[in-house]
Parts: C-alpha cells; structure tokens; sequence
C-alpha cells in the first residue's frame, strides 16, 4: 500500500472516530464503585473481637490444606490451550517459594 | 527481658512460635491469648484487604477458599507499603505457583484485570482532548502524531483466556456463560468509575504503543492489519482517554 | 502550658471518622456535625474520585488529618517515601489538624497494617521524640499523638503511659490526640483505673478526643479483654468518662470513630448527637 493511500485511510479513520464519539461523554455519573472505592481501605481500628483468626497454625500451611476452589470457577470448563492441554506458566519465578 | 520488633513481627505472622518472652497478662505471667489478639488483627485486616479488592477472584474460588488462601498469602506477601490501596500486587504470581489453583490457570488473569481497576481507580486525574483537536490534525502528519494516554488507562491481555467474559459473568446478572479463547480489555475511568471494554488483540497493541509513546505509524504497524483504527480510536475518545497530542 | 490551639484548629464541635459511603449524607443531612477526620493513607492515590471528594469536603468542613501508617514507634527509620506523601497531603489540604499514633507497624520494609505496642522506658521515649522531630520538621507543623488501646504489657516498661506521653511533649512540643475509649480498653484490660489515668493525663496538651466502640472477650485465664474494634456504638461506661475527662478539660473537638460494619448514615448521626449533647453540657 502507497504511504498516501495509507494516510487517506487513517485520516478516514481519524473521521469516523471523532464523529461516532461526539456527544457521547457522560455527563456527571453516579458512583458505580463503591466497591473499588473500598477496596484495601487503611483503618485503625483491630480486627474483631475474636482471638482465633490470626492464631490458628492450620489455615496458612501448606500441608494441612484440604480446600480447592468452590466458587463460580465450578461454571467455567476452560481449556488452557485450544489442544486441552495446560499451559506452562510464564510469569517470573517467584523470590520466595509457597507451599505446595 | 526485651522484646525486639523482629520478633514481635516473627511471632504476629507465625502462629507456631510462642509469644516472644517479654510480654505480660496485668498479673505480670506470660501473655499469650493477649499477644494473639495482634496477631488476629494483622491476619483479619490483611485479609479483609484482599477480599475487598479481589471480589471477582474471591467469587470464582468461593469464600472459604479465598479466606484460607489469603491467610498464606498475606504471610508470604506482607505489605511492602502503609498505603493497602496497592496491597495484593503479588496475587497473580501467587495464584500461579500455589498448589490449589494451579489448575484455574486463569485466576492470575482475573487477578491482575481487578489489579488494573484499582489502578486505575486511583490513578491521575487529565483533561482528555476535545475530538475535533484530533479531527483537526492534518493527514500528512497523522503518522507521526503521538498521543498521550491518560493515566488511569490500562490494557490487560490474556494469552489463552476469555477474561473479559469472565469478569463479565462474575459481576453482571445477564451476561453470557464464557466460552473458550484469548481476550484482552481495556480499562478506562471517563470520570470516576473505572469502565472495562473487551478489545481485540490489535487494539491491546495499538494502544500499548500509543502509551510507550510511540507515534501512530508505529502502533498501527505494531497492531497489524486486523485494527479496526476508526473503532479504537471512537473507543479511545469517548472513554476520555487520549490527553495530549504531539 | 502548651497552648493546644497553636497546633489545633479544629472546633470544639462533634466530627465523625468519614467513610465514603456516607459522603452525600454528610453533606446533605450533617446535623451538628462541625468537622470530618479521615485516614491519611486512603487520600495518598494520585487522583480520582478519593481526592475529588476530600477536596469538595474540605471546602465544607475543617478537616483533621488522621495517619494510621507511619509507624512512629518502629525500632528503625521512618518511610521518607511516605513522610513525603504526608508532607504532600498536608500540603495541598491544608488540614486544620494533623495527628498520628504511639505505635508502630512497620518492620524491615513489612508493614503489618495494625498498631502494635511499644514499652515505655527512657530508650523508647528518645526514638518516639525523635521520630515525631522529624515528623513535624518535614510537614511544618506540630501534630498530635494518640494514646493507644493496650492487650498487655512489657516487662522493660519502666514508666506509666501518661507520663511517656508527658515526656514526648516536653521534647517535641507535639499535642496529644486523647482517645477516651482507648483509655477505657486499656485500663480494663491491664487492671488499672481508668480514672487515674485521665487524672494523670497532660490535658492542657490535648487537641482532639477520641470516641469509639469496642469489642469484649476474656483472656485464657477469664480476665476480661476489650478489644479496640470501632464496631460499635460507644458504650456507657465510655460515655461516663468522656464526661469525667471534659469536665476537667473543658471542651475540645470530639470524634466518633467507627471503622469496621460501618452503619448507615443515621446510626452514625445519633452517636454524633450524643458526642453534641456531652460538649454541650461542659461549660463553654
């Protein structure tokens, strides 16, 4: 493609994006995200009256783990390749090493 | 008998050691159940941290679970920062290595989309550019035209995962079961309230490029020939994300 | 005597912890609410909607400046990076108060999102001072240091709290944030009076008072142990206090704190009535 006829397509294209956008900003909106906006608040106040969630060894080891996931993950049949075989994690190692 | 915050800290994240010796009931024995009300307080408020900012993730796996992972989680990963707006950033490495999820491989997806609506929850405010300052770009120096990206822009791409449909189905009544394939969404906040978008593939680089600072030649030779560049850039102005042209 | 209103510009009115949930309330239905506090921490983003809503609410009410991370108490240096985020804060809101806590929460770069306890003896009273030195130099202003809710004691404490904090103000020249509910929680749970300590507390030095609600629980040996929650309603015998304190401090600007199951707007407003009624029964 010419470089000419290259920039009479982004130019058209430049065109049609500004006309389908005018107007369309919002006007002033209710909030939608309470959710966001308490999202990892800081507080001062302690956790509530109760001594057990922080003390009790079995909830963060590793060995002692009997849970798996039983949320709406249980709705979702997802192949990780489009073979159906798992994919290699690509995201860096982790510094530290997690229970397994 | 001194108590050093090194183990004071040691003994708050694991609940297997005694208290450090050091601390005392009223009637000077020992403190024990006493020392574990810190430790209750740092686990409750680290987890209901992650639980307010990681909704979707937490519905995927169910409550107890997400309870009980936060619980190892907030252990290996304590804040880095005061500021619990940021905590959680580690989630999607987390959520790659750890045992039980390891076959939900797009949770670390979902993690990092409901990372980037926090982002963008609190990024910068910018004054977008009027539409017609673009339209009144000439076109031979539209190739070379940067475009400045507002702050609370992000684009979050999955490799094999329809992560928007996934997202949508956890937080919106109507929408669709997902179905099998790559997605990518782009986060915008036209004013407060973050906005999530499904966008191909093409776009996510396109405007990954424009954000580098990269003029539009090279994002649209980055995106490929699939950019539908009329409907990216409507998307971009109507979300009032462009802030700048160069 | 310190003058406390040289650090403190606060008005000697009820004011409420504020919650973004009850943003449109406050400014619609405030009652004799006269001004709001808010945690320092959730206004350090770089934008948005947090700082949109501070900003419109600080030209409606003083503001006080409540820091719940800074960990003053911590064995090791202050975070510069968020001294600076304070110093910016402070900066553009231009608060009329600024305060912080006895305590600490940061170790080795881990912050651990609670206000842990420190003892009181001569080494620690030099490391709070000089922290809060630094503190004030940095943001230009003298702040306000708040008493905290204790769960045991250190067997090196060498000194009472009251005078601890005594001694950080005759150093720092800092003011003190009283939180009568603290007060209460921490007498009940180390077997002291609460009485004496206010008795024994620099009141001349006070800028501001704390209320709040708290949980109870018992130790292993079945000793009683509040838990400094801000959960619920103030309780009476915290309400009792208050008016001791008042009585001899006179009136000073009185907070209601409740952080965690926040209620709705009006359940919050009768707490705010009643904080209104105790000042109105001081002498002016």
């Amino acid at each position: 493609m010419s470089t000419v006829s290259k920039t009479l397509i982004v130019a058209s294209a430049v065109a049609t994006a500004v006309a389908g956008a005018a107007g369309s900003a919002a006007a002033q909106e209710n909030e939608k995200c309470y959710g966001v906006s308490l999202a990892g608040a800081n507080d001062c106040a302690a956790g509530p009256g109760t001594t057990c969630a922080g003390s009790s060894t079995v909830d963060y080891q590793g060995n002692a783990w009997t849970l798996v996931p039983a949320g709406t993950c249980a709705d979702i049949e997802l192949p990780a390749m489009a073979d159906g075989t798992a994919r290699v994690g690509s995201l860096e190692a982790l510094e530290r090493d997690l229970p397994a | 008998m001194i108590v050093t915050q090194t183990a004071f800290r040691k003994g708050l994240l694991d609940p297997a050691l005694p208290a450090p010796e050091g601390l005392q009931n009223p009637d000077g024995a020992q403190a024990t159940k006493r020392f574990d009300v810190y430790r209750n307080n740092v686990a409750v408020s680290l987890s209901d941290a992650l639980e307010s900012a990681f909704p979707v993730v937490r519905k995927l796996v169910g409550d107890e679970f997400f309870r009980a992972m936060a619980g190892v989680y907030l252990r290996k990963f304590p804040p880095s920062s005061p500021l619990m707006m940021h905590y959680g950033e580690h989630l999607p490495q987390f959520l790659t290595r750890f045992e039980p999820t390891k076959n939900h491989r797009y949770l670390p997806d979902i993690a990092r989309v409901e990372l980037a609506i926090r982002k963008s929850y609190h990024a910068a405010d910018a004054e977008p550019i009027d539409g017609q300052a673009l339209a009144a770009v000439a076109p031979e120096d539209l190739m070379a035209l940067q475009m400045t990206i507002a702050p609370a822009v992000q684009v979050v791409s999955s490799k094999d995962y329809p992560i928007h449909a996934i997202y949508m189905a956890n937080t919106r009544e109507d929408a669709p079961k997902p179905e099998p394939g790559a997605e990518s969404v782009l986060i915008a906040r036209p004013h407060f309230d973050p906005t999530i978008h499904k966008i191909s593939t093409a776009d996510a680089s396109c405007i990954k490029a424009l954000q580098e600072g990269k003029s539009l030649g090279l994002a649209l030779a980055e995106a490929g020939d699939d950019l539908d560049l009329g409907a990216t850039l409507g998307l971009l102005l109507s979300q009032r994300a462009i802030i700048e042209l160069n | 005597m310190l003058d406390a209103t040289s650090f403190n510009a606060l008005p000697n009115k009820p004011g409420v912890g504020h919650k973004p949930q009850h943003y449109k309330d406050i400014l619609g239905n405030p009652g004799p609410l006269g001004w709001l506090e808010i945690h320092a921490e959730n206004y350090m983003g770089d934008g948005g909607r947090p700082i949109a809503q501070l900003r419109h609410l600080s030209e409606q009410f003083p503001i006080s400046v409540h820091g719940v991370g800074l960990s003053i108490g911590g064995e090791g240096d202050l975070d510069k990076d968020h001294l600076a985020r304070l110093k910016h804060l402070i900066g553009w809101l231009n608060p009329a108060s600024f305060s912080e806590h006895l305590a600490w929460s940061t170790h080795d770069s881990h912050f651990l999102n609670d206000l842990l306890p420190l003892p009181y003896n001569m080494k620690t009273v030099k490391r709070v001072a000089d922290h809060i030195d630094e503190v004030q130099e940095v943001v230009g202003r003298k702040m306000l240091l708040e008493n905290p809710s204790s769960y045991l004691a250190f067997a090196e404490s060498t000194m009472s709290e009251t005078d601890f904090l005594k001694e950080i103000v005759s150093r720092t020249g800092c003011g003190l944030l009283l939180d009568v509910n603290n007060v209460f929680v921490s007498a009940t749970n180390l077997n002291t009076s609460p009485q004496a300590y206010i008795d024994d507390f620099a009141l001349d030095a006070v800028g501001e008072i704390h209320l709040g609600g708290h949980d109870e629980d018992e130790d292993e040996t079945g000793a009683p142990l509040l838990i400094d929650s801000h959960g619920k309603a103030v309780v009476d015998p915290v309400w009792a206090l208050l008016d001791y304190t008042l009585e001899r401090s006179g009136r000073k600007p009185l907070l209601i704190e409740w952080d965690t199951d926040v209620p709705e707007w009006p359940v919050l407003a009768a707490e705010v009535a009643r904080a209104h009624a105790a000042l109105e029964l001081v002498a002016a």
